[in-house]
């Protein structure tokens, strides 16, 4: 059996804490590989291993069947290695040709040759059906084709074998359908992939094998066709988990969130909220489906009074509170979840328990009046941490810095719900945890619903709105364009209506009735 | 290594490494690196006089520590600490001198007062600016700098009548203090130190106990969160300026009622201030490190004075040879990465 790579035993340390241990990764010729485990995990040291930008402490590299050392990227990129990273690395005001030579310019007579890389560019395009045009500014194409040049500049660089790093995260529904077509292509043209992950759909859909590594260990590789997503998960986690969070029927009773004719303008003042309705019922959980940018980041941070309001009206709890100031809107009953845990919703240098008092530092009992009672806060950072589960290293002391990603977001869902808010916004609650972290969080979501309050949920990912949501609001282009139910709609119909083709899911789905 | 040990051994090794480097200085200029550093010890440990002296030279530049760090802590890069510095060394000349007939319980304190007065209104503009117009604090505190530094010499000037310096301040309203120069030989050894010893205090109070201290530091780590949770983020940005000034304000205060006794015409700014810079940083902006950077910097500065005329040095060197010193000690971050790669490598084996 021909292995292009071969990761064997693979040890990384960072100081005290083992971050791989005895991995062993083996990517055959042409298959897509995927490498699946929880947050912290241990995926992208393991890669960053691969990539050169972390030296092993114990263990073997072998390519195409030779023992190598990476020490640093240019290292793998000569050695065929190419990786797609999930924050794209690409310079916005740049033509995806001028994107693509950056740090290898071609020259001719000693002048940057455009038009020649241009036209190699579009030709490798063309031979993978990418279908981006080389002369395009990256601000100016969608994520989806941004992400395409990300794959195209692997492969004018001659890569044999690409890494990527959670290539779905920020793509449309039926952006990842065109994604997995064009992985199917590079796999036929030879190319050898690994694909970090932890959707598991998507692993049995476009995965050959699976390499599972759960707290740093290598747990093992399966072949897809062999197993399935229940076995994977318990694989990845170490237990059992629910896909589908149980969740009986919603109760809605009074109104609680009631928004009317907003408009409201992004920082260069361009319209990004057109004239939206909404409303939002006690006992309920709205989502807000919708692809990123048609004004879902505007349209929170207008209702949690962090934007202002160009015109409109905003009424919570039975209370005008257009234009007020964040703290009078939380005082009147909002509980926020922010969409960028490390923007708005942590002060990273503080420690965690901190971080739990930051919405409740200025009362009794943490604060009276001027002294601070750190006891006091430090008491109910542990009664949180506690009953979120959230893992520190250092209790309440560790710095939020400290802490992954899926910690520091039971951290903040702690914080919320613990002061029991009549309204609870969660913006993209679950962006980039694995799915225990996951389970979590939306079974809390659907508590604060059972026990009555209202949840406002705003996310990118079709399966969490339909497993969530009581009622579906898609939002496109500023405005909500239809309330559907999870029940009665299809991915297909969200994913047309979330396109702004409104009229094209209607066709569908009479046609399915 | 535990980080305690790597936190305490870090400096201990920038400043021997940093006379080393400042003794080849030494011996390449062709002089004696062993009698220069002699000269050095002398200068700040050699008899009460020398302590005395030494501790006066510390005085300001804790408070102008303070100011920067305070200011660093929440955020913000108050390099206007010499302005404020000089409007309140004048204040505190002017109502030391000008207001006659008070007990001294009274005022000293009023003199004190208005320095720090003084220093916070000179740092408000700036995080007045900052915060309602969006002026980059580090252009309004320079300019202010130069502000500061005219308007106080043609303060000066008037007030004197023509002369260089004001009238002398009254007993008063000085910090001199005849018991502390009996034991120090006749130095001039203030009170002042008290002073910033308390400041030391006040400011870890502040930030480490107010809920007032927690909004400043919020927003100074993470304005977004800041707001996010309420704070009125430029409220704070304009309060934690002035607080910086006060320190600032205190610092000219030591050096009005207690080195000099009145204020003075000056060709150029004092360089307290912009130390402050160094003695935060040197303090990584804690409010005991503030304490402990600005001894390290004054026992320099007024022990190197003694090595021109003990070691017949040249000023010029003597001047590299500090410089080299504060210079290894504030890149200590370099020793603490190579600190950490030998203690990993130890452990390996």
């Amino acid at each position: 059996m021909e292995y292009v790579i071969e990761m064997l035993g693979i040890r990384k340390e960072f100081g005290n804490f083992v971050a791989n241990n005895n991995i062993t990764l083996q990517l055959k010729k042409g298959e897509i590989h995927a490498l699946l485990g929880e947050n912290g995990a241990g995926k992208s040291t393991l890669m960053n291993v691969l990539f050169g930008l972390y030296q092993p402490e114990a263990g073997e590299i072998k390519v195409r069947g030779e023992s190598v050392k990476i020490t640093d990227p240019n290292k793998a990129n000569d050695l065929g290695i190419g990786m797609v990273h999930q924050h794209f690395m690409l310079v916005e005001n740049f033509t995806v040709t001028e994107n693509i030579i950056l740090g290898s310019e071609p020259t001719k007579l000693g002048a940057i040759n455009i038009k020649d890389a241009a036209k190699d560019i579009a030709a490798l395009s063309k031979k993978y059906n990418l279908d981006v045009d080389p002369y395009a500014k990256i601000e100016d194409i969608s994520v989806g084709m941004q992400q395409r040049v990300e794959i195209l500049k692997t492969l004018y660089r001659g890569a044999e074998i690409l890494i990527f790093d959670e290539p779905t995260a920020s793509l449309t529904p039926q952006e990842i359908t065109e994604l997995i077509a064009i992985l199917k292509l590079l796999i036929k043209e030879g190319k050898s992939i690994i694909i970090i992950t932890h959707k598991l759909k998507e692993i049995m859909e476009v995965s050959d094998r699976v390499t599972i590594i759960r707290k740093g260990e290598g747990i093992g590789t399966v072949v897809t066709a062999e197993t399935n997503p229940d076995q994977l998960a318990e694989l990845m986690v170490g237990r059992q988990v629910e896909f589908k969070t149980e969740k009986g029927e919603a109760h809605p009773t009074e109104e609680i969130l009631n928004i009317e004719n907003l408009i409201v303008a992004d920082y260069r003042n361009i319209d990004k909220v057109k004239g939206l309705n909404l409303s939002v019922r006690r006992g309920e959980i709205v989502g807000i489906a919708g692809i990123d940018g048609n004004g879902q980041s505007e349209l929170i941070e207008a209702i949690t009074g962090l934007r202002k309001i160009k015109s409109g009206k905003v009424t919570l709890n039975g209370k005008d509170i257009t234009g007020l100031k964040p703290r009078d809107i939380t005082e009147t009953g909002l509980g926020h979840i922010p969409q960028d845990r490390h923007k708005h919703g942590l002060v990273l240098d503080f420690p965690i328990g901190h971080n739990i008092a930051l919405q409740t530092y200025y009362k009794s009992p943490i604060s009276k009046g001027f002294i601070m009672d750190y006891r006091k806060i430090n008491e109910k950072a542990r009664q949180v941490i506690e009953e979120f589960d959230v893992r520190t290293g250092q209790g309440e002391m560790t710095p939020a810095r400290a802490l992954s990603g899926g910690n520091q977001q039971k951290a903040i869902i702690g914080r919320e719900v613990d002061r029991d808010p009549d309204l609870l916004i969660a913006a993209l609650p679950t962006r980039g945890l694995d799915v225990g972290a996951i389970e979590f969080i939306h079974s809390r979501l659907i508590e604060q619903r059972d026990k009555g309050k209202a949840v406002l949920l705003i996310s990118f990912e079709l399966d969490e709105v339909m497993n969530v949501s009581d009622r579906i609001a898609v939002i496109y282009d500023g405005t909500i364009v239809d309330n559907v139910y999870p029940k009665e709609t299809s991915e297909q119909e969200l994913g047309l209506l979330m396109a702004g083709e409104k009229r094209k899911a209607k066709a569908i789905k009479e046609g399915n009735e | 290594m535990s980080n305690r040990v790597v936190n305490i051994l870090v400096p201990l090794i920038s400043v021997v490494l940093g006379l080393l480097v400042g003794g080849i200085i030494m011996v390449v200029s062709g002089y004696d690196a062993i009698d220069g550093y002699i000269a050095l010890w002398n200068g700040i440990f050699g008899d009460a006089y020398s302590i005395g002296n030494t501790i006066r030279q510390i005085t300001p530049y804790i408070l102008s520590g303070l100011a920067v760090a305070f200011a660093f802590r929440t955020g913000l890069f108050n390099i206007g600490v010499e302005g404020q510095l000089l409007m309140g060394w004048l204040a505190a000349a002017y109502v030391g001198y000008a207001i006659e007939g008070l007990p001294r319980i009274i005022h000293l304190p009023l003199a004190l007062l208005a320095a720090a007065a003084a220093g916070a209104f000179w740092a408000f503009i700036v995080g007045f600016l900052k915060a309602k117009l969006h002026v980059h604090e580090v252009i309004a505190s320079i300019m202010l700098n130069y502000t500061a530094l005219y308007l106080t010499n043609a303060a000066i000037k008037s007030l004197s009548d023509g002369s260089f310096k004001t009238p002398t301040v009254l007993e008063s309203a000085t910090l001199r203090n005849q018991w502390l120069r009996e034991i120090t030989d006749n130095s001039s050894l203030h009170l002042g130190i008290f002073v910033a010893i308390l400041m030391v205090v006040v400011m870890w109070f502040i930030l480490e106990k107010t809920t007032r201290g927690y909004e400043l530091k919020s927003v100074g780590f993470n304005k977004n969160a800041a707001e996010y949770a309420g704070m009125n983020v430029n409220r704070n940005i304009i309060l934690a300026m002035t607080i910086s000034g006060v320190f600032a304000g205190l610092g000219g205060a030591m050096e009005a009622l207690g080195t000099y006794q009145n204020a003075s015409i000056k060709a150029a700014a004092s360089g307290i201030g912009f130390d402050g810079i160094a003695v935060a940083l040197l303090g990584a902006n804690n409010p005991i490190g503030v304490f402990f950077g600005a001894s390290l910097f004054g026992s320099l500065k007024y022990g190197a004075l003694n090595m021109p005329n003990a070691a017949g040095i040249p000023e010029e060197i003597v001047s590299i040879i500090i410089a080299v010193i504060i210079l290894f000690v504030a890149s200590g971050y370099i020793l603490r990465v190579a600190l950490e790669k030998f203690g990993k490598k130890k452990e390996g084996k």
